[in-house]
């Protein structure tokens, strides 16, 4: 039987939560906001809030001064490519480790999630000569490679918790019904854990979208993403908060965009098997 | 028509057609590494014209600062060859070209006339006397101050004030109930931001980083008596919360009124006297302040300068393109377009020689404030360093990052002066020691 809960409790909690979700969004509002103020009326203090004259000549000096859809593209490329490269590897990954584990399989998905813990500067050098040597610098090949692996123990670990929710019994009786493996894995596996594969993929594609330490180390004038974009209006001598303000909105937007249509599967995926 | 004619005629329509081309379609493309600062945005805009001129097309890597040094420092270390020119300062370029890291640029034009070159600038730039870098833009340190406060005050700014005077301003011009602080300087943590502050202040109390033989001087009298005289002044009369202040933050305070003086870069001049700011009709400037007694003051000298790494395929391009950045033509061509005002300081003598330029309210003592900088004798004491806001050695950065954290921590309150002092001497002993200085 649900536990009842008070009318009092509810607006408590409600309104908590609305609290650290403004919380949350302000420093995004806070950078859209700026991003139409003057770069006098975006260092005034006390800062103005709504009482100002709209502009959006920093969209136009940015726009003029930068190739949008070049970062644009270049981000696209380079999350999805290392998201669903990352999809495909991973899902046979965690379906072993799940439904037919060794005594190690443990050992191997904690080691796995250990390389998460290392700071990614510790493999700049040796990462920089590798791509020096395979001469995938600046290229948008060498960051999906990078991106995807780096993110690959956060995905196999998702799929993993995801995979051990479904009954292995129903895979059982695919093989009993004749079902080869990669049957089993595609038509029976992938379609129940469609909800996990899909929040995984939402989570790994905004993860590789924000990345900002490999794409602005491994990357020069053709395979620079958003995050380069973004970087290039920021000065330590000068005051260009609304032009990077711009930059910035326009650099998070897509992925503002996708993540609020997307927003019930990311939840239900995020959530699935939390409740039993 | 002859053989040798009908020959002639085909070379001739060639080479007319080769040459049409390059003015059509760019022969080579360089990639430039440079940073977000509006002289450098500037000459992005002109990128068309240079490439009209000589065939050369540019594309255009622009990071924050402290990115573009650990990119490009990588680049070079590791050969990856992605720039053909890189935008670093002073500190960078003579231990680079000491490693052969880059290339000379010792055959420049005679046009490009080298020797124009600001001699502060030119010696900075080089190492064993062969010059490294090409400076775009130079600057160095000096006071801006408000002349509507100084004169409700009962004040008035000498050219070359000591640091007792500079106290003695700050407290009459320090006016909280109008949010006005008396002066404002830079504290937050960071070698480039509040390490260079604290550093040439000391310089002018007397102090230096290191002895003769290396040793960290932070022990000394003379680091004391700067440290207090900075936390006390800043205390008494500098805005809340001053210790994560560095250039951004004064310049956001200067420009809204909230500052009777500012102590900063040179290049700031522009912008305290620009659209964006509210008092730009009532700014003075002086040379950068000493304590009584002490020949130095505390300037600094830097210079965003043009370099080539060693190993790019394009090294003719990349020289191209640097002695048009730099030369006097670009001078003149920003000057025709957007005034004398607008063009990059502190680099060419002859720019201080031009009588439209020296009427820019702050030319001349920027000029002066370049030529009190003397980065080979940055103390009055003996030291084995160059350089002035930091010492020329591969270890200075990662050091004076830690040695500024602890300074910041002491002007935050965090802990005593005394304190900051006594782990700035340990770690800076320790660091040298692990180096092979001591």
């Amino acid at each position: 039987m649900a536990r009842s809960v008070s009318t009092q409790r509810k607006i408590i909690t409600t309104a908590a939560a609305w609290l650290i979700g403004l919380l949350i969004f302000f420093p995004i509002f806070w950078t859209i906001l700026t991003s139409f103020k003057t770069e006098a009326q975006a260092i005034s203090n006390p800062p103005v809030f709504f009482n100002f004259d709209w502009t959006l000549e920093n969209y136009a000096v940015v726009q003029e001064r930068s190739d949008y859809m070049r970062f644009l593209w270049n981000s696209v490329i380079i999350a999805g490519g290392s998201t669903v490269l990352g999809i495909i590897i991973a899902v046979p990954a965690a379906w072993s480790m799940a439904f037919v584990p060794s005594a190690k399989t443990k050992n191997i998905l904690l080691w796995m999630l250990s390389t998460k813990m290392m700071p990614a500067v510790g493999a700049l050098y040796p990462l920089s000569l590798l791509f020096v040597w395979l001469n995938l610098l600046d290229t948008r090949f060498g960051l999906i490679m990078v991106l995807m692996l780096s993110n690959m123990p956060i995905i196999v670990w998702m799929l993993y918790t995801y995979f051990r929710e479904i009954p292995g019994e129903i895979l059982e009786a695919s093989r009993m019904d004749g079902a080869t493996l990669r049957e089993e894995i595609f038509y029976i596996l992938t379609p129940m854990a469609i909800p996990g594969i899909a929040s995984t993929l939402l989570l790994n594609f905004i993860l590789a979208w924000n990345e900002a330490f490999w794409t602005l180390n491994l990357t020069a004038a053709k395979a620079a993403p958003l995050t380069a974009f973004i970087a290039s209006y920021s000065s330590p001598e000068g005051l260009f908060f609304a032009k990077l303000s711009a930059a910035s909105t326009m650099a998070i937007a897509p992925i503002l965009i996708l993540g609020w249509f997307s927003q019930k599967q990311l939840v239900r995926g995020l959530t699935f098997g939390a409740v039993k | 028509m002859s053989l040798r004619n009908t020959l002639c005629a085909a070379t001739a329509l060639t080479l007319v057609t080769a040459t049409g081309a390059m003015a059509a379609d760019p022969t080579a493309t360089i990639t430039i590494a440079t940073v977000n600062n509006g002289d450098m945005i500037r000459m992005q805009g002109y990128t068309d014209q240079f490439t009209a001129e000589t065939g050369i097309a540019v594309d255009w890597v622009t990071l924050e600062e402290n990115v573009l040094r650990q990119r490009v420092t990588t680049d070079i270390t590791t050969k990856g060859g992605q720039f053909d020119v890189m935008t670093i300062g002073m500190y960078e370029t003579p231990i680079w070209g000491a490693n052969d890291w880059l290339v000379p640029l010792s055959d420049m034009s005679a046009e490009y006339d080298v020797d124009d070159i600001l001699p502060a600038m030119r010696n900075g730039l080089s190492h064993d006397g062969t010059l490294y870098a090409a400076p775009f833009y130079g600057e160095s340190s000096m006071v801006m101050y408000r002349t509507d406060l100084m004169e409700a005050a009962g004040l008035t700014m000498p050219k070359d004030p000591t640091w007792q005077f500079i106290r003695e301003a700050a407290a009459a011009m320090d006016d909280p109930a109008n949010d006005v602080n008396g002066i404002c300087l830079r504290g937050k943590a960071g070698w480039g931001e509040g390490g260079s502050f604290i550093t040439v202040t000391a310089n002018s109390f007397g102090a230096s980083w290191f002895d003769e033989d290396w040793n960290a001087q932070f022990d000394q009298p003379e680091w004391s008596d700067a440290v207090n005289f900075y936390v006390n002044l800043m205390n008494d009369y500098g805005p809340e919360g001053y210790a994560t202040n560095g250039f951004n933050e004064n310049l956001s305070l200067f420009n809204q009124g909230k500052c009777g003086m500012w102590i900063d870069a040179t290049v700031a001049a522009s912008f305290v006297t620009g659209d964006d700011s509210t008092v730009k009709d009532s700014v003075g400037f002086a040379l950068a302040p000493n304590a009584e007694g002490v020949e130095k003051r505390s300037n600094w000298l830097w210079a965003w300068a043009l370099a080539i790494p060693a190993g790019t395929q394009q090294e003719a391009e990349a020289k191209t393109f640097i002695e048009w950045a730099t030369s006097k033509a670009y001078i003149e061509l920003v000057a025709a377009n957007e005034g004398w005002a607008n063009v990059p300081p502190g680099a060419r003598t002859s720019l201080y020689e031009n009588p439209e330029y020296l009427k820019v309210p702050f030319a001349q003592m920027t000029l002066d404030s370049i030529n009190a900088a003397d980065p080979t004798n940055p103390s009055v004491k003996p030291v084995p360093y160059v350089g002035i806001q930091f010492v020329a050695i591969p270890e200075y950065a990662g050091i004076a990052t830690e040695v500024s954290q602890e300074f910041s921590a002491a002007y935050a309150g965090q802990q005593t002066v005394e304190e900051a002092l006594e782990k700035a001497q340990a770690l800076t002993n320790d660091a040298m020691e692990a180096a092979g200085y001591r």
